[in-house]
């Protein structure tokens, strides 16, 4: 081999070049890698999310803990009857079950997620929102979380209060005991630990709105596109 | 009687292995790339996320970090002996027989100022620098704009935190395990010893007389522009 032969920049310039060509092949590469790790179990795969796989994002540590003894979740503001559900009141009310894709607006996604819950119609029966409301603002327990949607982007049949994941109760880290599911939306509007739902006649900022993210965040139709 | 062994070692020949412009800029870039490591993984695996979970906190770290590492580099670049850091590079990009063997059989003792797998993890780390930048950059504006969301930036991203994390635990394990090898970075100089046992073909200079950084006019101009760049990227970015 020739000393003169600068052999080194030629593989950089080659690893580099491989690097990021993947800028186009990575995702699909990606998808088959999670495919073939379908063997694998679960706790192992979400340890490291090498493909679809949840990451968690919380806004102010720590997260929030569930007591199912002493949660309550308080539903307000335009309505008839406020009313305060302990977990057990809000288990009896139906309960839904769909499959979704969950897509993060950073990137990432995961497919097939099955969730169960409670669709805002249950929800609401008995509060009885006044014939001015229009939207539902969920606060999280995790301050200063909190994420609004209209009536009308929760009547879509796939937008739920979910209270289980994958088959088993939510865990702490997904926002136990219950979130907001709305998959045709980025995963930004499925605010996590819903403590309280406020009734009201407009839609206000929510936490990542105030920081410059879409109101409206449809999946392919929002923030930039 | 006996010999205190600092002095022997004091009196032994020392060598010059790396120049100080070499030393800042391995301080530099292995400062930025320790704390990027460690707030990326903190982003990244949901065990981490979940002990610690302030995320704004540690994503504003990491940008931070991100471009104190591009501005210190681009520092080094503009105020440092860049002769030398040509030097060193045409140094790493060279590959002769015995490094191929070395990368094979693992042979010693036919190194020369850089031994096969020394240049291959530069080189390595070097590309890697590149794909951060460019996947860093691109999942930074595919957040404000989903147009600019390619469909493997994020595998980009995390294939290259997984190889640098095995890169850097490696380059330490080497470093610390092999004695005399770290006064090498840490005081620039290695004993004529460790120089003809683990680099046999070098042939290095003297140590070099503790030379300041050239302050001349131009270079300082051009770390003030860099400086000032790196505040206002840091201000948009936080």
């Amino acid at each position: 081999m020739d000393d003169e032969t600068p052999v080194g920049r030629r593989a950089f310039l080659g690893f580099v070049g491989l690097g990021l060509s993947s800028l186009a092949w990575g995702g699909a590469a990606m998808d088959l890698l999670a495919q073939s790790t379908r063997l694998v179990p679960e706790s192992m795969r979400s340890a490291l999310p090498f493909g679809k796989g949840w990451r968690i994002y919380a806004v102010n540590p720590p997260h929030p803990r569930f007591d199912p003894a002493t949660w309550r979740l308080r539903i307000e503001g335009m309505v008839e009857h406020p009313q305060t559900l302990t977990y057990a009141q809000l288990q009896a009310l139906p309960q839904a079950r769909q499959t979704s894709d969950f897509v993060c607006v950073t990137g990432w996604s995961v497919d097939d997620v099955r969730w169960s819950g409670v669709r805002v119609h249950d929800l609401l029966a008995a509060a009885r929102p006044l014939p001015a409301a229009t939207a539902l603002k969920f606060v999280s327990a995790e301050e200063p979380y909190e994420d609004s949607l209209t009536l009308a982007q929760l009547r879509e049949p796939d937008a739920m209060l979910a209270l289980t994941m994958d088959g088993a109760p939510l865990e702490r880290k997904h926002g136990a005991p219950a979130r907001v599911v709305m998959p045709q939306m980025y995963g930004y509007k499925g605010v996590k630990w819903v403590s309280r739902i406020v009734v009201t006649d407009r839609v206000e900022d929510g936490y990542w709105q105030q920081r410059g993210y879409d109101r409206d965040a449809w999946i392919g139709g929002s923030n930039g596109r | 009687m006996a010999v205190d062994p600092r002095l022997a070692l004091a009196a032994e020949p020392r060598v010059q292995r790396f120049g100080l412009t070499e030393r800042r800029l391995h301080t530099i870039h292995a400062t930025a790339l320790s704390v990027l490591l460690v707030s990326g993984f903190a982003l990244y695996l949901p065990f981490l996320a979940q002990i610690v979970s302030d995320r704004p906190l540690v994503k504003a770290i990491h940008l931070v970090a991100a471009v104190g590492w591009l501005a210190g580099l681009a520092l080094v670049a503009v105020l440092g002996d860049r002769a030398a850091l040509r030097a060193t590079r045409r140094d790493i990009e060279r590959f002769d027989t015995d490094d191929v063997l070395f990368m094979r059989r693992r042979r010693r003792g036919t190194a020369g100022r850089f031994n096969g797998g020394q240049k291959a993890h530069a080189i390595l780390e070097a590309g890697l620098s590149m794909l951060f930048v460019v996947s860093g950059t691109l999942l930074w504006l595919g957040e404000r704009n989903t147009d600019l969301r390619l469909p493997g930036t994020l595998a980009l991203h995390d294939a290259a935190t997984l190889l640098l994390a095995v890169l850097v635990v490696g380059h330490i394990i080497k470093a610390t395990s092999t004695p005399g090898s770290l006064e090498g970075i840490r005081r620039g100089t290695v004993t004529s010893r460790y120089a003809a046992e683990h680099h046999e073909k070098w042939r290095p200079s003297p140590p070099a007389s503790p030379a300041a950084l050239a302050f001349t006019r131009a270079p300082l101009v051009m770390a003030a522009v860099v400086l000032a760049a790196a505040v206002a990227t840091v201000t948009l970015l936080v």
